[in-house]
C-alpha cells in the first residue's frame, strides 16, 4: 500500500564553500564582506533533504514536495536556476536575510508561518524536512522550533535513512555518538526530519524538470513577501576569523624509512 | 536572584557522559559569575546514580525518571525538560550538546517562550550577564554575543570546559512529566562491532584518507584493495579514528570502487564533522578551505601527499611529508606493529 506525503523541505542558500569568508560590521550587526556578491549554493544539508524528499515522493505516488526558503530573492533566483533542474518541487519564498548571524528563533518563525500558508498542504500528511545543521549558522535548532511552532512532536535529527512502511509507519535512522545509529519507528505523519547526508547522490541536471519547475519558481520569487527576522535582542560583541597560520615544515628529500620513523615517534609521543 | 537550570540525561548505564559533566562545570562557573542559584535537572530511567556522581555540586537536584526516559526521543525528552523547567523557572538553561539533547532542547525554547543558542564553545558572566561564544559558518569565524531575552537556553559542545568531578549523596526531587501520546518507539541501536568501528571520538589520533588513495598510481592502475588493507592495518595498530575527505565519500555515493568501510559518517570538513583529537595525520588530501574546517580542533597536524605546494598542507599542517602514501604508511605499519 502506498502512502501519500506532503513534504515541505526547509532550506536556504549559503556562500559557496570554496569562497573565503570575512566578517564585517554592517548596519544591523555582523555580516559577510561582499555578501551579496559571493556565489551562493543551496545549503548542502538542505540539498540532501530535498533529494531525499523527491525520492520519497517518487516512491509514493500522489505525494508532493515544496521547498520553503528564506533568503534574498535575487540570490535565490540564481541558485534556483541550478537546483530547479535536479528534482521536481514547488518553491515557497520568504524574502529576507539568509545570514548565519540571524537568530535561529526568528528564522524558525518565518519558516513556520510560510509552511502554514501553503495552499493545499494537508497537515495530516505533512513531513517537514530540512538539514540537521547548515553551513551558515549551523545551530541544529531551527527545525526543532519549526516543528514545535507547527505542533509536531515527532521529531528526528541527523537522519540518514527513512523507510516508509505500507501502513504509513516510518522507520528512521538517526545518527548518535560514536558512528552509531538510533533506529526508531514512528506511527506516521506529521513528523519533522532534520537530515544529515542521507544516502542519495546529487541528481544529475534534467532540463525538462528545470523548465517545469521554473514555471512556478519565477512567480513564487515575484510574489515573495518580505520577511522580518530582526525581532531579537541578539547582539554580537565581536566576530573574528581565527588567526592561525602554521609554519609548515616540508619534508621531501628524506628516505621513506626515516619519514616513517619520524611519524611513528610522533604518534607514540 | 536569578536561577540557572543545568539539564543532563543519563547514558544507558545510568552514568553521566563526559560532555554532561563539562556542561555542569560551565553552568556552575556561570552561576558563580552571575551570583545565581544553580539547579540540576537529570532525565533518565533512573537518575539517582548520576545525581550522586555529581553530588558535591552545591545545587538543588531534580529528576524525571522512568522507562519512558531511558532512551532519547524528542517528545519524551522535551516534555521532561519542560517539566523540570516549570518547577525551577530559571533565567538560563545550560545543557550538553549531546546528540540526544541537540535533538530535543531547541524545542524547549518554543514551549517556554525563550530563545536558544547551541553548540557554544565558551560561556562566562560579564557584569552579571551571560556572554556566549560559538563558531559560525562551519568553524570559519568565532562570534561572541549576548541577548536580553529570558529564558535563554544554551547547549555546550564537548571539550570546552573541564569535566566536573565530585560525588556526594543527594536528595533528588522527582518531577512528573506529562507525556503526550507517544507515536515514536525506539527499536534499537545499530553500531558496528567494536573491532570494526573506525569512528573513535576518544582516540588520540585522527587519520584522514583523501581521494588520492583511490586514484591511479605510478603504474597507471588504481589499488583500492591495497589501500583498504594499508589503512585498515594502520587503524588496527594505532587505534586511530578514521576520517575522510568529501570527495572520497562522494565517490562511494556514485558507486565507484572505494574503500569499503568509508561512509558519510566518516566525512570531516565543511559538510562533515569537526572532530576533536590531539593529533591528525592527513593522507592524500588536497582540499583547501572546506577541508581545513574539519581540522579546526586538531592540535598537532601532519600530512602526507605527493605535492609539496598542496594548498591544504601549506600553512595548515605542522609537517608535510612529500611521499607516496602507500609506501610510507606501509613502512609506518611495520614500525608500529
Amino acid at each position: 500500500m502506498s502512502n501519500e506525503f506532503h513534504i515541505v523541505v526547509c532550506g536556504s542558500i549559503v556562500p559557496d564553500p570554496l569562497q573565503t569568508l570575512e566578517p564585517v560590521q554592517g548596519a544591523q550587526g555582523p555580516e559577510l564582506k561582499n555578501e551579496m556578491m559571493l556565489p551562493a549554493v543551496l545549503d548542502p544539508w538542505a540539498g540532501h533533504a530535498l533529494y531525499e524528499a523527491a525520492d520519497l515522493a517518487v516512491k509514493n505516488p500522489g505525494s508532493k514536495v515544496w521547498l520553503v526558503s528564506l533568503g534574498p530573492k535575487a540570490k535565490l533566483q540564481q541558485v534556483m536556476m541550478n537546483i530547479a533542474q535536479k528534482v521536481p518541487f514547488e518553491l515557497v519564498c520568504a524574502d529576507g536575510s539568509a545570514s548565519g548571524f540571524t537568530d535561529s528563533f526568528e528564522v524558525a518563525k518565518v519558516l513556520a508561518q510560510s509552511i502554514e500558508g501553503i495552499q493545499g498542504m494537508d497537515k495530516s500528511k505533512l513531513l517537514v524536512f530540512g538539514g540537521w545543521q547548515s553551513a551558515s549558522r549551523g545551530s541544529c535548532a531551527v527545525m526543532q522550533m519549526v516543528g514545535e511552532m507547527l505542533g509536531i512532536s515527532e521529531q528526528f535529527q541527523g537522519v540518514d535513512k527513512l523507510t516508509a512502511g505500507g501502513g504509513g509507519a516510518l522507520e528512521i535512522m538517526e545518527r548518535i555518538e560514536g558512528g552509531a545509529y538510533q533506529v526508531s519507528v514512528c506511527t506516521g505523519t506529521p513528523a519533522v526530519l532534520g537530515w544529515a547526508t542521507g544516502e542519495l547522490p546529487e541528481p544529475p541536471n534534467n532540463p525538462q524538470v528545470g523548465m517545469q519547475n521554473m514555471r512556478l519558481v519565477m512567480p513564487a520569487l515575484q510574489q515573495a513577501k518580505p520577511a522580518n527576522v530582526q525581532g531579537s535582542s541578539l547582539t554580537f560583541q565581536s566576530v573574528e576569523l581565527p588567526q592561525q597560520r602554521r609554519e609548515t615544515r616540508v619534508v621531501k628529500d628524506m628516505p621513506v624509512d626515516d619519514m616513517a620513523r619520524e611519524i611513528a615517534e610522533w604518534l607514540n609521543s | 536572584m536569578s536561577t540557572i537550570l543545568y539539564l543532563a540525561h543519563t547514558e544507558t548505564d545510568g552514568t553521566l557522559a563526559k560532555i554532561s559533566r563539562e556542561a555542569l562545570t560551565a553552568a556552575q562557573e556561570l552561576a558563580e559569575g552571575m551570583g545565581a542559584e544553580l539547579a540540576v535537572g537529570i532525565i533518565g530511567a533512573d537518575v539517582s546514580a548520576a545525581a550522586e556522581s555529581i553530588g558535591s555540586c552545591k545545587a538543588r537536584f531534580l529528576g524525571v525518571s522512568g522507562d519512558e526516559f531511558s532512551q532519547g526521543r524528542y517528545a519524551s525528552d522535551v516534555a521532561a525538560a519542560e517539566a523540570l523547567f516549570k518547577v525551577v523557572t530559571p533565567d538560563v538553561v545550560v545543557a550538553p550538546a549531546s546528540f540526544r539533547f541537540s535533538r530535543a532542547i531547541p524545542g524547549l525554547a518554543v514551549r517556554v517562550d525563550g530563545r536558544v543558542d547551541t553548540h557554544l564553545t565558551g560561556l562566562e558572566a560579564e557584569n552579571g550577564n551571560p556572554v556566549a561564544k560559538r563558531w559560525f559558518y562551519r568553524q570559519r569565524m568565532m562570534g561572541e554575543f549576548a541577548r536580553e531575552e529570558r529564558p535563554w537556553i544554551l547547549t555546550l559542545d564537548p571539550g570546552c570546559f573541564a569535566s566536573f568531578e565530585g560525588a556526594g549523596s543527594v536528595d533528588v526531587e522527582l518531577v512528573d512529566a506529562a507525556l503526550p501520546e507517544m507515536r515514536t518507539t525506539v527499536t534499537g541501536i545499530q553500531a558496528p562491532d567494536a573491532d570494526e568501528q573506525t569512528i573513535r571520538p576518544d582516540a588520540k589520533t585522527l587519520f584522514v584518507a583523501g581521494a588520492g588513495w583511490t586514484k591511479k598510481q605510478s603504474d597507471g592502475q588504481s589499488h583500492v584493495q591495497e589501500a583498504e588493507e594499508v589503512i585498515s592495518q594502520f587503524l588496527g595498530v594505532t587505534k586511530a579514528s578514521l576520517g575522510s575527505s568529501k570527495s572520497l565519500v562522494d565517490i562511494s555515493g556514485e558507486g565507484q570502487a572505494v574503500i569499503s568501510f568509508l561512509t558519510h559518517l566518516h566525512q570531516v570538513g565543511q559538510t562533515g564533522s569537526t572532530p576533536r583529537h590531539t593529533k591528525g595525520l592527513a593522507t592524500c588530501c588536497h582540499g583547501e578551505e572546506p577541508h581545513v574546517v574539519g581540522w579546526r580542533f586538531i592540535n598537532e597536524r601532519r600530512a602526507i601527499n605527493t605535492d609539496a605546494s598542496c594548498g591544504w598542507a601549506q600553512g595548515k599542517a605542522d609537517v608535510l611529508y612529500v611521499a607516496d602514501a602507500f609506501e610510507l604508511v606501509k613502512k609506518l605499519n611495520e614500525l608500529l606493529a
